[in-house]
């Protein structure tokens, strides 16, 4: 079967029909937000954040990447276990990738031809080949995968596992493990910093970050959070995000219900922002002047401007809100 | 729709199958070490460390009588939870790979405790020094004791009498499953969060259901709400005695918020919603039940501890079964972290205030230095839904909120 003519048919005979489609290319600036309890993605305009289009998706949508040129955007969708594809322009699934079992999070080859997708009930990272709509390798991971990203250059897969409390080091050709990093406990997601040097992993349940050295695979210093009125145990940081010149990192902090700001090169916490319940995803603006984040318990997004830190305004979204992406 | 693309995945999956073979939990009495996974780490030692650990139960335990099972009833556990250590030991194997540990279990089941005591005596001095123990308190105890004077630390899965972490406790003891002191908390703080302050309570004739109200009533006064009156009940059909087994009667003439039924056994319990005189919620051995585990749990990565439990048992998981499950974790965590498979660093890593334990249910574990219960969440919940996860917001602690359920360090009785 492979790729599904009817369906992308029939998706494009109906873009085609709808006409006039808005000319949105890419660089739109919407704001796609993945609801994992109702199964659809929010789609707010970055000017008013008013919702512009609820898009229907497989189950469970989580963890959401664009291609290269962001004409299209990938879906996880854990229930359905599939990878759904959304044509930007149109906001419409055009396409399903077939995955193993409750894909979560995804990261791209730099040539967009693989998907490294981490599957929490199997515990291994598929590696799936884009074009052929195949798994093409599988390999075997601590229980519960999360977070994966790819190096620079393609040659390094990062992946944690939640319940070794490790990060994965992969060898991108060979597919195999080259190395473990033993990190804090239950580590979720990462950033890499433009320079190249540092791999940033959010541990979940000891609320700290560990930062990696990647040339040494050692972890160089570890981050502790402790927003105003909260406790050591209330803080789970999951979500990050880092500024385009590498200099601030963004760190949202789960159940304390507060976003951190780090500056990257002194490692120093700047600034807690308060949000909404139990905050996870977190996207930059294109410009850099916003930021937005996903609360999984409050099903809705806060917005915050970056100048004042402070939160301008939050919006409703679907249930259980998981990640949020920003067409730039 | 979204489902077309599996029949395209299947070779791909088959494909894959070995890989994904590993990560099911192997049957055998002994959990083997995950042995042959795809991507060996090239700093696997060439020799590992092997680690095993004990688990004891009884051969003829009555809890385990198929009725029970068969009536599912929520208090009382649908299976040896022996079945959650496969499961924990498969998601310590790329812990044991990276760090060269092999961890495993060994199992016994004997036919009273002398026997049990004779085993694990055997084990010590094979070096096996952390024990699961799925026993009633009394065996439970004798077993403690008999191992006094060796390295041995026993994991108590299922006594949940307060006695064992009060004036009966020992140092060679943690108990991972909750006491009836924490459940009671956790139960109350939600009635008095709800403002259901006016409780009736029915209480059965057992041992512990007299320990419950106790708790109940200790619970009542720390929480502010009322009991408004203990009424027995019995399970029986003599008409003579109706006044006690008839549901209707038993909650009349009252004028309470909510029925809490101390029934540790839990089969009168099962009769009571919708039976009572009034139009009044259930709480306690049957309706709203606090427990340490629910299957529909399904924050903090819950689903997927779920799923692996379902595949491994082929029934749902219950609170034994996660208090066998966080045992393993805890060894395999303190031995991950202290670096050491030797019984005292491990030991004290262990009981030490660094343990930051993922039991799946948000907050980090951890032993309370005061009578080595594990501090924890408890889940309210029905049949098929958890309501909420205590301690609610608002009930605070001067260091952590999860030392409001059960007995704090100034209350407790036990000395080591």
């Amino acid at each position: 079967m492979i790729f599904d003519f009817r369906r992308v048919g029939a998706a494009l005979l109906f873009a085609a029909l709808c006409l006039p489609v808005p000319a949105l290319s890419a660089g739109t600036g919407l704001v796609f937000v993945s609801n994992e309890k109702t199964h659809n993605i929010t789609v707010l305009d970055p000017k008013d954040y008013s919702i512009v289009k609820w898009i229907e998706t497989s189950r469970r949508p989580r963890d959401m990447r664009f291609n290269n040129d962001n004409t299209l955007l990938y879906v996880a969708c854990g229930d359905d276990d599939v990878i759904d594809v959304i044509d930007v322009d149109t906001l419409e699934v055009v396409d399903h990738i077939p995955t193993g079992p409750s894909p979560e999070v995804f990261y791209f080859s730099p040539d967009d031809s693989l998907i490294y997708v981490s599957n929490e009930e199997n515990s291994t990272l598929q590696i799936i080949d884009v074009a052929q709509r195949v798994i093409i390798d599988e390999v075997a991971t601590g229980a519960e995968p999360e977070g994966v990203v790819v190096s620079e250059d393609g040659k390094i897969v990062y992946v944690t596992s939640e319940v070794s409390d490790m990060v994965h080091v992969i060898d991108a050709e060979t597919h195999t493990l080259t190395d473990n990093i033993i990190v804090g406990t239950r580590p979720r997601r990462f950033v890499l910093t433009p320079d190249g040097k540092e791999l940033w992993v959010s541990d979940e349940l000891s609320g700290e970050v560990s930062i990696i050295d990647r040339a040494t695979n050692e972890i160089s210093h570890t981050l502790q959070f402790l927003p105003p009125g909260f406790r050591q145990v209330d803080v789970t940081p999951v979500g990050m995000e880092i500024s385009k010149d590498g200099s601030t990192v963004y760190v949202t902090l789960g159940r304390a219900n507060h976003i951190a700001s780090v500056d990257a090169a002194t490692k120093e916490i700047k600034e807690y922002v308060l949000v909404g319940s139990r905050a996870w995803g977190i996207a930059l603006s294109p410009d850099e002047t916003t930021i937005f984040v996903t609360n999984g318990l409050s099903d809705d997004v806060s917005i915050i401007d970056v100048a004042s830190m402070k939160v301008l305004q939050s919006v409703q979204v679907g249930r259980v809100p998981h990640t949020v992406r920003i067409d730039e | 729709m979204s489902r077309k693309g599996k029949q395209a995945l299947l070779p791909a999956l088959l494909a894959g199958s070995l890989a994904l073979a590993v990560a099911l939990p192997s049957f055998s009495q002994e959990a083997a070490p995950s042995a042959g996974q795809k991507s060996a780490s090239p700093q696997e030692p060439a020799q590992a460390t092997k680690m095993l650990m004990g688990y004891v139960e009884l051969a003829d335990d009555p809890r385990y009588d198929e009725d029970y099972a068969y009536a599912q009833v929520p208090v009382r556990p649908l299976g040896r939870p022996f079945d959650a250590t496969a499961v924990g030991i498969a998601d310590a194997a790329q812990i044991g790979k990276v760090i060269g540990v092999d961890f495993a279990v060994e199992r016994k089941a004997g036919e009273n405790v002398e026997e049990l005591v004779t085993t694990v005596q055997g084990w010590s001095d094979q070096g096996i020094g952390f024990v699961l123990a799925d026993l009633p308190a009394a065996q439970l105890l004798q077993l403690a004791d008999a191992l006094r004077d060796k390295d041995v630390m026993i994991f108590n899965l299922a006594a949940r009498e307060d006695a064992l972490r009060g004036e009966n406790c020992r140092a060679n003891l943690v108990h991972v499953i909750p006491s009836y002191a924490m459940v009671a908390d956790a139960l109350v703080q939600y009635l008095s969060f709800r403002n259901w302050r006016n409780i009736l309570v029915l209480q059965g004739p057992l041992d512990g259901d007299a320990q419950m109200v106790a708790v109940v009533q200790r619970a009542a006064q720390r929480f502010g709400a009322r009991i408004v009156e203990v009424r027995p009940f019995q399970l029986t059909n003599d008409p003579r005695r109706r006044e006690q087994s008839n549901v209707a009667l038993v909650t009349a003439n009252a004028d309470y918020d909510v029925v809490l039924v101390a029934d540790t056994d839990g089969e009168f319990a099962r009769y009571v919603p919708f039976a009572t005189q009034f139009p009044r919620p259930v709480v306690g051995a049957a309706g709203l039940v606090p427990s340490a585990w629910h299957w529909s749990w399904e924050r903090h990565g819950a689903p997927q501890l779920n799923s692996r439990f379902e595949r491994a048992a082929g029934r749902r998981m219950g609170s034994e079964d996660w208090a066998a499950w966080t045992a393993i974790k805890a060894v395999v965590q303190s031995v991950l972290r202290s670096k050491s498979t030797e019984f005292q660093p491990v030991r004290d890593y262990l009981l030490g205030e660094r343990l930051n334990l993922d039991g799946f249910k948000g907050n980090p574990l951890s032993v309370r230095s005061w009578d080595h219960q594990i501090r924890q969440p408890i889940l309210l919940s029905t049949g098929n839904a958890v309501i909420e996860r205590a301690p609610l917001e608002g009930f605070l602690h001067q260091t952590n909120d999860l030392d409001t359920l059960g007995m704090d360090a100034p209350e407790t009785a036990c000395q080591f």
